[in-house]
């Protein structure tokens, strides 16, 4: 038993510093740690950082253009990009998508699709929930009705991140009604330039635009964009929806947002003493950093296991949960951190007021925001439904 | 990185499971409870024929020269089985501390009677007006020409009962709560002003309250050098401290198996009680904070022999983990089991006893989590003066 990085471990995370250092422009890390948003340019320049140098697709099979790395070293990318407040890569293309195409594609989308990932040629967008289908997404109504070497799509999926931004969409929709509803679902990939193709925005309650709602009336879309068989699209969906998920954890967002806090408590100066000093956010602060080392452990321990070969499925569901946890919790010291100044809503204007500190004016929405994380992927009671069934037995 | 047993971690854990299959049923661990010696010698006899008493010490001392990962997987293994061998007051506690303290050259011959068996021996540490610091030491030692005399009171000592020798730390000079100061003495247990009063801990273990007035022991009485047993005391209570943590983190996973049992077999409105889904969730946070524990505990127990900082943070992150983490869990198996979670004949009650009492040893959440605040604040003193001296 070895809990330290070996030689070799160690080289490689030096290799990701360097590059990180090399790589990552100080405003967008400036942003990313001080939880202010990035533009979608400064996403697209890290990630076409990494894709210069071969390492955008960690997930990948190497023959596809994938790095081929072991879990851990996936864990350590992961770890010291978010330490450096990197820009998350958007996972919708390369690490959802992609291993779907990968694993049940035609020759013919691999060959198209795969290189216009790496190449961040494509901004893909995910559409599976629906108003009326999120724990229960196979529930889903969005129709598909074969017309000749096209498909006719017509209903609604929501919850479409960043899908303002975007020109593909993966979807799960309905081609047929009279089966099992699991059996009765296709996986289409479609343009967003197609006409009846419709994005409205979703403001959610920190104000943001991130998300939004897809309207299909009457889209063409040609049956060759079907990924597998039809009606097999809920094996698709399975498929991606428990692939590699190391990084579910969010362990180096946590710790970085931690470091962040901490440093801000210690320049508040209350009652002659930096807040960091005061008896209730210091013991805040123990107990988050105690949490996190759980998770930390934790999430190492799976890893671990995943390169003794093991291969990590529910389990992941404990690393949601508890992942998700602390960093709700650490946004939520974040906005006591603020206290008053947590009150003016400036933070999506060019010029936040001047009558609050620069770090405070994104803890109320950062807070607010971060209510998603127990939400979406599942949300956590779903996981624990899961784990009830897959590891306890229930 | 590599979180897999090596041959001979795996190797103590089999033969650890395999002393507790075969001699800690139910109905035997209560009457070694119930017998005088409040354990069961033949057991004990068994541990030392395998080695495990040898565990935790140096190669030096004649031990096995485990790191904390070997006492780790051993303690898990004892807190399975609820086994109330005195394993962590005479191997863990006293042996360790004569490791620590001893000259290379005494080690092996000193601890010989440990390892094999034999010796009887408790260290007396803690006292009633310093609750869990293990540094508040009132007992004072006086030299008096050829002989140290020692007054005080000792609580809570581990195995004190059945010990014939106690190695009783008092203070000699320096205020309290100071670890430099202290001064280790041999002391037999029937010297003439040792008076003791012996008893069953709720959980089942056993210890002493001890008064020590004016007793005289010789010179050479003196363990280790005077005024330093401070260090040595420190290393003994931290491989406690794994010791406990890892036999919490065996006895939440037994007590998180019998309640999944349970939840299996037992019927209410017609269906097994498990397929309701509050059921099932309170179920998945046990399961939860018990991989806090074990992540925490493993952490520590790795860190044992690493950067003093980093050392005192985990081991103090994992106690706080036992005392809370382990508590919810212990509540909940007594109450998912219902009105059986209540009775003194259902296992589960002695694992939940176990599992809350373990946080009562060697300082609890909250003296630990005192402990990450204190460090908490010299980082951030550390980390002010460092920015003060980059602006000038």
């Amino acid at each position: 038993m070895d809990i330290e990085y070996n030689e070799a471990e160690r080289a490689f995370r030096d290799e990701v510093r360097a590059f990180i250092a090399d790589n990552l422009p100080e405003e967008t890390s400036r942003r990313v740690k001080a939880f202010k948003g990035v533009t979608p340019e400064m996403m697209t320049a890290w990630q076409g950082a990494l894709s210069k140098k071969g390492w955008l697709a960690v997930n990948w099979p190497v023959e596809h253009g994938g790095t081929g790395w072991s879990p851990i070293e996936k864990h350590i990318f992961e770890e010291e990009c978010a330490e450096a407040g990197a820009p998350r890569i958007l996972p919708f293309g390369l690490n959802m998508v992609a291993p779907v195409i990968i694993k049940f594609g035609t020759q013919a989308q691999k060959d198209h699709y795969l290189p216009r990932i790496l190449n961040n040629e494509d901004w893909w967008a995910q559409g599976y929930s629906e108003p009326g289908a999120g724990s229960d997404l196979a529930g889903l109504k969005c129709r598909a009705e074969r017309d000749g070497d096209h498909y006719i799509v017509n209903g609604q999926k929501t919850w479409t991140t960043l899908g303002q931004h975007a020109n593909m969409i993966f979807v799960l929709v309905r081609t047929n009604t009279q089966v099992k509803k699991q059996e009765g679902i296709s996986f289409l990939l479609v343009d967003m330039n197609t006409p009846g193709v419709t994005v409205r925005p979703l403001i959610t309650l920190d104000g943001e635009h991130e998300v939004n709602e897809v309207f299909f009336d009457d889209v063409r879309v040609p049956a060759e964009n079907l990924v597998g068989k039809e009606n097999k699209g809920w094996t698709c969906a399975k498929y991606l929806l428990t692939f590699e998920r190391t990084g579910i954890a969010g362990v180096g967002i946590s710790k970085a947002a931690l470091a962040h806090l901490k440093e801000i408590a210690a320049g508040q100066i209350v009652d002659g003493k930096p807040l960091i000093a005061h008896p209730r956010t210091a013991e805040r602060i123990v107990d988050l950093e105690m949490e996190l080392m759980a998770v930390e452990m934790t999430n190492l321990r799976t890893v671990s296991a995943a390169e003794a070969g093991g291969v990590p499925g529910a389990e992941s569901s404990f690393l949601k949960i508890m992942g998700t946890e602390v960093r709700q919790k650490i946004s939520d010291l974040y906005r006591e951190i603020a206290g008053p100044q947590a009150l003016p809503f400036t933070y999506l204007e060019d010029e936040p007021a001047a009558c609050v500190d620069d770090f405070a004016s994104p803890a109320a929405p950062t807070y607010f925001n971060l209510r998603k994380l127990s939400i979406f992927g599942g949300s956590n009671e779903i996981q624990k439904n899961i784990i009830a069934k897959a590891i306890l037995g229930l | 990185m590599d979180f897999s047993y090596s041959d001979e971690q795996r190797m103590l854990a089999d033969l650890v499971t395999r002393v507790v299959a075969d001699h800690y049923a139910f109905d035997a661990r209560e009457g070694y409870i119930a017998s005088p010696e409040g354990h069961s010698p033949d057991v004990w006899a068994q541990f030392a024929e395998l080695g495990l008493l040898a565990v935790p010490f140096s190669e030096t001392a004649g031990g096995f020269d485990g790191g904390g990962a070997e006492l780790m997987v051993v303690a898990e293994g004892l807190g399975r089985g609820l086994v109330v061998e005195p394993y962590l007051g005479r191997i863990v506690l006293a042996g360790c501390f004569l490791d620590a303290a001893l000259d290379d050259a005494a080690k092996a011959d000193t601890l010989e009677p440990l390892i094999t068996g034999e010796a009887r021996w408790a260290l007396a540490v803690h006292e009633p007006a310093g609750r869990y610091d293990p540094y508040w030491i009132e007992t004072t030692a006086v030299k008096n020409g050829q002989s140290w005399h020692l007054s005080g009171r000792k609580a809570t000592v581990l195995a004190g009962d059945s010990a014939d020798h106690l190695i009783v730390i008092a203070r000699t000079s320096g205020d309290n709560p100071a670890q430099s100061g202290l001064s280790a003495f041999w002391v037999d247990a029937d010297t003439a002003g040792v008076r003791r009063t012996g008893y069953t801990t709720i959980d089942g273990q056993r210890a002493a309250e001890i008064w020590l007035d004016d007793v005289a022991v010789d010179a050479d009485a003196l363990i280790g050098v005077e005024d330093h047993a401070g260090t040595a005391l420190e290393y003994a209570l931290d491989r406690g401290v794994v010791a406990l943590c890892a036999e919490a983190a065996g006895a939440m996973e037994i007590a998180c198996d019998l309640t999944l049992d349970y939840l299996k077999e037992r019927k209410q409105f017609g269906v097994p009680i498990g397929s309701f889904q509050a059921l099932q969730h309170r179920m998945v946070d046990m399961r939860m904070n018990l991989e806090k524990v074990r992540s925490l505990t493993l952490w520590a127990a790795c860190s044992l022999d690493g950067d003093a900082t980093e050392r005192r943070q985990r081991l103090a992150s994992a106690k706080t983990m036992v005392g809370t983490a382990g508590r919810k869990l212990a509540e909940e198996a007594i109450q998912l089991f219902g009105g059986m979670g209540m009775m003194d004949e259902s296992s589960v009650a002695h694992y939940a006893k176990r599992i809350i009492m373990i946080d009562h040893y060697l300082g609890d959440a909250n003296f630990h989590k005192d402990r990450l605040l204190g460090m908490l604040a010299e980082e951030s003193v550390a980390s002010a003066s460092g920015k003060a001296d980059r602006a000038a």
